[in-house]
């Protein structure tokens, strides 16, 4: 992230990203502030997540920067969708969509889910 | 929730059927990696059409560019039900060539699948973002079901509301759970079926008609 300080030499940087940040962005430049971060070794914390549409944008942009040796894509995890499977058609017809939920992103060579489900994610980091 | 949920299923449908009359709806085979997708596909391609879709395998990543199957006409208790076929690159957020090296690969073969899969399952989501008018979401059911994949897609198809089918694959095997995956996404009908074996093929159809004829 631009205002991020110089990386420790030995550590994992993870940074936690407010809802009232996110809200300021276009969906690309979330998609770009997420992947520039997780491509440094950063695991990014998101307080609300994205949209489903952000989260297919963000699986396909993904998909083009994977490079061998280099970068091989992400790991990503959030809590399931309960509160979307609930609500009425009419609701998300008038935009009362609730994608609230908190979301971790990292490299997927760094990053191991160790076990989920609809209230806990556990997740192993590990250092480059 | 549950009337909720069918209402707006039932809404849904009823607003996608309005154009039956026109073309054929193009039906989305979508899932993870190794669920059985092109194997469905060929399945029903080779039941209705007398052509296979495309190449299976074990090797994950043998489907890496969406393929289609166009006019596969389903005939259920004397009507019948146009669809396109598209079988779609498994759903993923990480390839690494180094798995691909472990199926006797050599190398520059690994690096030029692992190229190939990244731009199916780009072209897959862009597929599923534009191009499709229903969804059959194939998981194998002796896998756990609740992966951060299935949970995304299924929330990127929800989102859309596109109708969607989710299809429990390889219940010819042992390990097979169905119940796991119902449990998982209760909000959805599941079928159970083998799709290499034929098994329950009859309910297969009979759900396809329903939901997207």
């Amino acid at each position: 992230m631009a205002e991020a300080t110089s990386k420790p030499r030995d550590g994992v940087q993870i940074d936690l990203i407010s809802a009232e940040r996110m809200d300021g962005l276009a969906s690309m430049e979330k998609i770009r502030m997420i992947l520039d971060g997780v491509r440094d070794g950063n695991i990014v914390v998101l307080e609300e997540g994205l949209t489903p549409d952000e989260e297919s944008r963000l699986i396909e942009v993904t998909m083009t920067e994977i490079s061998p040796d280099e970068f091989n894509g992400i790991e990503i995890e959030t809590y399931p969708r309960s509160e979307t499977a609930d609500q009425s058609f009419l609701d998300r017809l008038m935009g009362k969509e609730s994608t609230k939920k908190l979301t971790v992103i990292g490299p997927a060579n760094q990053i191991e889910t160790l076990h989920k489900d609809e209230t806990l994610i556990s997740a192993l980091v590990s250092r480059k | 929730m549950g009337l909720l949920t069918e209402l707006r299923d039932s809404i849904s449908r009823a607003a996608s059927t309005l154009f039956s009359e026109q073309d054929p709806k193009r039906i989305g085979i979508y899932g993870p990696p190794n669920a059985g997708k092109t194997t469905l596909a060929n399945r029903i391609a080779r039941d209705w059409t007398g052509d296979a879709v495309g190449p299976e395998s074990s090797i994950p990543h043998e489907t890496r560019r969406a393929r289609r199957k166009e006019n596969v006409e389903i005939e259920r208790d004397g009507k019948s039900v146009q669809i396109d076929i598209v079988d779609t690159p498994g759903v993923t957020t990480k390839v690494d060539y180094t798995e691909f090296l472990d199926h006797d690969m050599e190398k520059d073969d690994a690096v030029r699948r692992s190229r190939e899969a990244t731009e199916g399952v780009a072209e897959a989501m862009h597929w599923l973002r534009e191009d499709v008018d229903g969804v059959i979401y194939v998981l194998d059911s002796t896998e756990d079901p609740f992966t951060q994949v299935n949970t995304m897609l299924i929330g990127i198809i929800e989102s859309q509301d596109l109708p969607v089918l989710i299809f429990a694959n390889k219940i010819d095997l042992e390990e097979s759970s169905v119940k796991r995956i119902r449990n998982a996404y209760p909000q959805h009908e599941t079928v159970p079926l083998s799709a290499l074996e034929g098994d329950n093929m009859d309910e297969v159809y009979d759900k396809i008609a329903e939901y997207f004829g």
